[in-house]
């Protein structure tokens, strides 16, 4: 009876205790883990940035180099791209941020701003006057909040480029095409050569919604998008954006996009695949994707068969053809969550951590431009030099740099255009549809 | 004193034997030992019952609160009465949603459930070879869902996948991009990875019925056919309902496979009510809106497993054995 009493006791107890361990540790656990939460105690600060090479190779060698000086200490936790964006926002909401917050400007960054979630930071870079010098101009707008600045611009610029094959467009008789029948012309030639016209993975949605950005630039000039990111929803009532889904559904008429694209997804990279052996003409891409080409696509790239171009003009548009869509750049913000001795570690990894000497010449090397400026050097200097200048030239010229629309709108409008994109694009909505469903905010 | 005084009380009848048989079968004696076995119950349901108050009992109200109110993920919740719910009810994709799910409870049942029981009775015979096609038939049962749609993807790829791979063109389709061939590949995926379940579960439950049964049908001239529908499916019949139950609330969480495959698409074609509510949660931040979509799949699972149940009779636990 002891024996039994003893046991059924000692049994109990062991079990009240893992349950009370096993509690416990649900409530301690946060995203950030043990001093994570709201910016690490001490000094040290904590920072998430995106998995995938070469970015994680950079950010975590700037890491390391900072980490070794005497400023105190950066951990860097690296997520992929899509579990990120969700992770963030939650972690922010249950007040669980990291120190140094990975963002992409635009509307996201002014829910965060809105809501305080994100440092003001206007005034740190007035006294820094030489740190905020060494960007490009371009990339401060998508940083901004009502005339305040949450963000620090970090990484590379990456314009949205109409890439093609040149050997494709050799052998079927075309070349880059500069404005809108050019292009017809080319998706008609490639379609009677049997080959794809236009490689698009539609079934991610913000592929086809480069095309939608672009469209509305060349039809009716940065502006009309200008005033929707301002918070204009009858914008999309637009003349454009009608003419634009227009546009949209003259393609598919043409099946100027490969067959079985919205099967297609960006994440396996099948869309470039489709450019780099020799199956496709045409790909309409972020400036990130020269790089996985050139690491994926063998002598694609090296043997100078991989062409690029600004987005074809439209007759009686009023978009120029050096105006880009795209991302000016990546963006780190401080939470506002942090104590004060992470801000202090946090800003000094920002001014010479980051963004140093070392981070942009890895990028140059990478195959993407760093949104620093005096690099034209270095860029010459290396073995991408016709691309990189190009891009470095372009977004230098440009009238206008128009942010990725899926960034620069609040995030339940983005979702609602990426859904109706998505029907657009499948051609189950009407131009006038879709204008209609974005005015009113209706999604899937 | 006290307790001597209580002896001399006992009626000085019969041995102490009986008198200790008598007081224990009397009620007041049983009692304090019986609360004594109620509260070493309770102990030992306690650490349970605290697990699931805090992780589904919790959640669930806090769910049910956060349908009331508009909250965006990291601003302030502010309680809006029916608003989140009058939108949840009011848009196309709940109702889309609503009638994709049951679509896919039907036609999952429908596709997996005969398979189930042929696969399940075939396996469960003694020869050597079907032991050897049991393990490769369970071997989907070992991959994870995520992984399952991943690899279906790159088979599926219009020009890198299966149809380049074999040179086979009739294999080149539109297979995740087309409304109805998307539901075809989903239906197929879903079966492969769980039939063998489903399978094991027959194949245990046919060979617990008594070979008897099939002895004397054999004596009354009973061929192969007839004893499979005189005997094996009858006598699987709560098996059949365990599976079912299974199967019909297991199809609310096919989430994973159409998240990797199709994130709803194309259009809103897989955008079944779960997905639904992720998507308008964690995409497009209004988590009202997502709770309210959240509540209602909790009561459509909840009604579908107690239906599920039903079907089975009230009797369902009285002996499958009967005349056996």
């Amino acid at each position: 009876m002891t024996i039994e009493k003893l046991s059924r006791r000692s049994m109990l107890g062991a079990t009240a205790g893992l349950s009370a361990l096993t509690l416990g540790a649900c409530g301690t656990s946060g995203p950030g883990g043990a001093g994570g939460g709201g910016g690490g105690g001490g000094d040290s600060a904590s920072y998430w940035a995106l998995s995938g090479e070469p970015n994680e190779t950079i950010y975590g060698d700037a890491v390391d180099a900072f980490n070794e000086g005497d400023k105190g200490s950066v951990e860097v936790t690296f997520f992929q791209n899509d579990a990120y964006k969700q992770k963030i926002r939650t972690a922010i909401g249950a007040g669980e941020a990291p120190t140094i917050i990975y963002g992409w400007g635009g509307g996201g960054l002014r829910t965060y701003a809105e809501e305080s979630q994100v440092l003001d930071v206007t005034s740190w870079l007035e006294e820094e006057a030489d740190y905020k010098s060494r960007f490009v101009e371009s990339v401060w707008d998508a940083a901004t909040v009502d005339d305040k600045i949450y963000a620090l611009p970090q990484g590379a610029t990456q314009p949205i480029i109409l890439f093609h094959n040149k050997k494709v467009l050799g052998d079927i008789g075309a070349e880059a095409p500069e404005t809108w029948e050019d292009l017809l012309g080319v998706v008609e030639k490639a379609k009677s050569a049997g080959i794809a016209p236009i490689s698009l993975a539609g079934q991610s949605r913000w592929t086809s919604m480069m095309w939608l950005e672009y469209l509305l630039d060349r039809v009716g000039g940065p502006e009309v998008f200008a005033k929707i990111a301002a918070g204009d929803k009858e914008a999309w009532l637009d003349d454009a954006v009608l003419a634009m889904g227009e546009k949209v559904h003259e393609l598919l008429e043409v099946q100027a996009f490969a067959d079985g694209f919205e099967s297609m997804a960006a994440d396996s990279n099948t869309d470039q695949a489709l450019l780099w052996t020799d199956q496709a003409a045409l790909m309409l891409h972020g400036g990130w994707t020269f790089g996985s080409m050139k690491a994926s696509g063998g002598e694609f790239v090296p043997s100078g068969n991989l062409g690029f171009g600004p987005f074809p003009t439209i007759e009686g548009g009023a978009g120029e053809l050096t105006n880009l869509v795209g991302n000016p750049c990546n963006y780190l913000s401080l939470s506002s969550a942090a104590d004060d001795k992470s801000v202090e570690v946090a800003k000094a990894f920002l001014k010479d951590g980051a963004m140093s000497d070392q981070v942009a010449s890895d990028l140059i090397a990478s195959g993407s431009v760093p949104v620093i400026v005096g690099q034209d050097e270095a860029l010459a200097a290396s073995e991408d030099a016709e691309y990189l200048e190009w891009v470095y030239a372009s977004i230098q010229e440009a009238p206008a740099f128009t942010q990725s629309w899926d960034q620069a709108l609040q995030p339940t409008d983005a979702e609602t255009l990426l859904v109706n994109t998505e029907q657009l694009f499948l051609g189950s909505i009407t131009a006038e549809q879709f204008a209609e469903n974005m005015a009113a905010g209706k999604g899937a | 004193m006290t307790a001597l005084s209580r002896e001399s009380a006992l009626p000085a009848t019969g041995s102490g034997v009986e008198r200790a048989e008598s007081a224990r079968s009397s009620p007041s004696a049983r009692r304090p030992r019986d609360e004594r076995m109620k509260t070493s119950h309770l102990l030992f349901v306690l650490p349970a019952l605290l697990f699931f108050a805090v992780f589904a009992l919790l959640p669930l109200v806090g769910v049910v609160a956060l349908s009331f109110t508009t909250w965006n993920g990291i601003g302030a919740i502010q309680f809006t009465g029916l608003t989140s719910w009058i939108e949840a009810l009011g848009r196309s994709s709940t109702w889309n949603g609503l009638g994709l799910v049951l679509l896919m409870i039907v036609a999952t049942w429908l596709l997996q459930t005969p398979m189930s029981i042929l696969l399940g009775a075939f396996l469960a015979g003694p020869q050597r070879y079907r032991n050897v096609l049991a393990i490769l038939y369970f071997l989907p049962l070992l991959l994870s869902s995520a992984a399952i749609a991943i690899t279906f993807k790159s088979l599926l790829d219009p020009n890198f996948g299966l149809a380049n791979g074999l040179d086979m063109p009739f294999l080149k389709q539109n297979w995740l991009g087309d409304p109805v061939l998307v539901w075809v590949v989903l239906l197929f995926i879903i079966a492969w990875q769980f039939i063998p379940f489903h399978t094991l579960i027959y194949q245990g439950a046919v060979r617990q019925i008594p070979r008897s049964m099939y002895e004397a049908a054999e004596i009354d001239g009973a061929g192969r056919v007839r004893q499979f529908f005189s005997i094996t499916l009858p006598q699987l019949k709560y098996t059949l309902i365990t599976s079912s139950t299974l199967m019909v609330v297991g199809a609310l969480t096919y989430f994973d496979i159409i998240f990797v495959l199709t994130q709803g698409g194309p259009g809103a074609a897989t955008r079944i009510l779960p997905l639904d509510m992720y998507l308008t949660g964690f995409r497009g931040n209004e988590m009202g809106v997502a709770s309210a979509l959240a509540v209602m799949l909790v009561v459509l699972g909840l009604g579908l497993a107690l239906g599920v149940q039903r079907l089975g009779g009230k009797d369902s636990a009285a002996s499958q054995m009967e005349g056996a």
